[in-house]
């Protein structure tokens, strides 16, 4: 175990660096340095802004600084506001990680709720209509669910005062948010539920006798719920993703909205700080799910 | 024959020394050929296909797409308008509405073609949008699948086949490309290939295409193939060690035919189920890039681009938003079902 433990660890450990290089190199691949204005700076001036920022050194040395400074919490400056990008990150990714959060537990509850009757009720109509649903759901790309909801909600039924809600606006971002992410926890509990139910030992425990509740919820859910497990990682990787038009879409100010004008804005810093932060939160939470699955599930092997 | 051949006592192995050698002939090519056990690989194909004409969902989908794809290659052919053409003075139309100059047209005699879905605010057919928006995301997701399918099915045979050291060591570098974060990438990449690529490719045809969708496809022969590999490496891995596998062997099949008659038939189910399923969510990253100001260049239009054009008009031009977004949706829809239709036929083992 742990053996384990310490090889995915230091997976994640490789995988950040990965992202980083990849990260930093790139954006120092594009041509033109964040001094080089259209009217013509004084040489010197520029010399000694590039002293103070490093970039007079060669560009490991920089990556090197970097990736320091990143240790110490320091994202550096926004090209475009000149804020410091810790602060905007402290201000903006409580936002989206409140949204993601509840979204990612409403995914979670009800995906195993209606996975569970569309397994019991196998081929019954609860069973079809859910199945419908989900197909339905799976093939709507969350930005056209966030845009439709937005458009009902607000224009034809003059709910939540639109774009003024801002901030405060929670139930429309996390329904857009969570139910991609449900529709593949309801598939996955029913396939996992109805491969528990054909178990032998559920067999045996009908056969000794025992409540049908108990059966279901004690040995056929407990079972097939651990499939699931191993989807919360890739899908808080997902709702982080997925948060970013649904932010821009609901102008809530997260830090997925904070990308998106990055992206317009060409704001190369914040970009780059974006990219490392969420991809470290994304591998850390693939990280802890990996680690969680197997001291959930004993019968996976070890290797 | 070999005299020191002793036979042991209850064997049923023959004696040769009883025979002569012209006691034996040569087998004929007819006789040689019975020798083959395999059947005809089409029969699985055959059988395959009788179990997909089976599921009314699948073949649903087949018929919609397949109207899909009449619409997209024949629509640009029948209606007079382009996707960038500007009419003058037709801009804000709702559907099927016409213009008061495209009225007078039609009083005097003139026949104009109508505006099926409207026209944007700069009084471009959007029905003709929409089509482009189409063909762009389909080809879009197709080409994407099958440089996916390429590059994963190469590394993941030769990883699986090769295994041992190799099989190790190309396997982890899956598994770091697999934990990266794909959409973040493929976002980074799209920024910084805007800025470098774009005095390159100018008057090229591929400045047509955009940096955006070169970033795409760069990062879909990058990232995309590992779930590929994988999968087609567990295969190779899983068909090796079967029997029959190991009869080819014994009866001196070649390497290269083993791997072509004995394991990639075997496989062939899997990649045609997840090329199917591929070709639907890179529809969904191309029209999430597209979205976010990242896909193809204006004013070659995408579905995604569309949707997201749309979005300041909302309250007056609803049906902007709606038709790109349906056609996403019927389209990823369409392929879905599909996708579920091959697997449920290809594979009857995994759809329960």
């Amino acid at each position: 175990m742990t053996k384990y433990v310490v090889k995915r660890v230091l997976l994640a450990f490789v995988t950040i660096i990965v992202i980083s290089l990849i990260t930093f190199f790139a954006m120092n691949a594009i041509p033109g340095g964040p001094f080089n204005k259209e009217k013509a700076v004084n040489e010197a001036v520029i010399k000694q802004l590039e002293a103070r920022y490093n970039l007079d050194k060669p560009l490991w040395e920089q990556y090197i600084l970097y990736m320091k400074n990143l240790a110490h919490g320091d994202f550096g400056v926004s090209l475009k506001n000149n804020r410091e990008i810790s602060d905007i990150f402290a201000e903006s990714f409580p936002i989206s990680a409140r949204i993601g959060l509840i979204a990612a537990v409403i995914a979670i509850i009800s995906g195993i709720v209606l996975g569970s009757i569309a397994a019991l009720m196998r081929n019954k109509w609860p069973d079809r209509v859910i199945i419908f649903f989900i197909t339905i759901v799976t093939s709507m790309p969350s930005f056209v669910v966030a845009t439709l909801l937005l458009y009902y909600f607000c224009m034809v039924l003059g709910m939540f005062q639109a774009f003024s809600a801002g901030q405060n606006m929670t139930l429309l971002p996390v329904i857009a948010l969570s139910l991609s992410p449900m529709a593949y926890i309801t598939r996955l509990t029913k396939t996992s539920m109805l491969d528990a139910l054909g178990q032998d030992y559920i067999r045996t425990a009908k056969a000794k006798g025992v409540s049908p509740r108990k059966v279901i919820f004690v040995h056929g859910l407990r079972n097939a719920l651990i499939p699931v497990i191993t989807y919360v990682g890739p899908m808080i990787a997902g709702i982080l993703t997925g948060s970013m038009v649904v932010e821009a879409i609901f102008n809530l100010g997260g830090l997925g909205s904070k990308f998106v004008s990055a992206i317009t804005n060409r704001d190369y810093t914040l970009i780059m700080a974006t990219t490392i932060f969420l991809a470290t939160v994304m591998v850390i939470a693939n990280l802890l799910t990996d680690i969680v699955y197997k001291i959930v599930d004993p019968r996976i092997k070890l290797d | 024959m070999n005299e020191n051949l002793k036979k042991a006592p209850f064997s049923a192995q023959i004696n040769l020394s009883k025979f002569n050698m012209q006691d034996f002939e040569k087998a004929t090519d007819e006789e040689k050929r019975q020798q083959e056990v395999m059947g005809e690989s089409t029969t699985f194909f055959k059988d395959s296909m009788r179990r997909l004409r089976k599921n009314p969902l699948a073949m649903l989908s087949i018929v919609i797409l397949a109207l899909l794809l009449l619409v997209i290659i024949f629509a640009p052919l029948v209606i007079p308008y382009g996707y960038a053409d500007i009419v003058k003075g037709t801009a804000n139309l709702h559907p099927m509405e016409y213009s008061t100059s495209e009225l007078k047209q039609i009083a005097n005699g003139e026949s104009v073609f109508p505006h099926l879905f409207g026209t944007d605010s700069l009084g471009r057919d959007y029905f003709i949008r929409v089509v482009y928006g189409a063909r762009v995301s389909l080809g879009v997701g197709i080409f994407a699948s099958i440089l996916v399918l390429a590059i994963g099915m190469l590394y993941g045979s030769i990883s699986g086949y090769l295994g041992g050291k190799v099989d190790l060591v190309m396997m982890r570098i899956v598994d770091i490309i697999y934990s990266l974060p794909d959409m973040l990438l493929i976002i980074l990449l799209a920024v910084v290939l805007n800025e470098t690529l774009t005095p390159l490719i100018e008057g090229t045809i591929l400045a047509k295409l955009g940096t955006n969708m070169i970033a795409l496809f760069i990062v879909f022969g990058l990232l995309y193939w590992v779930g590929m590999a994988r999968l087609i490496r567990g295969q190779i891995l899983t068909i090796k060690q079967n029997e029959y596998v190991l009869a080819a062997q014994c009866i001196g099949t070649s390497t290269a035919r083993t791997i072509r008659r004995h394991i990639l038939p075997n496989c062939l189910s899997v990649i045609i189920i997840t090329t199917a399923l591929q070709i639907p969510s890179a529809i969904f990253t191309e029209s999430y890039l597209s979205f976010l100001g990242l896909g193809v260049s204006a004013p070659m239009p995408s579905l995604g681009s569309l949707a997201n054009d749309a979005r300041a008009g909302m309250m007056t031009y609803p049906e902007r938003l709606l038709f790109p977004a349906f056609a996403i949706c019927l389209i990823v829809l369409a392929l879905n079902l599909l996708g579920d239709g091959l697997r449920d036929a290809f594979d009857p083992k995994l759809s329960k």
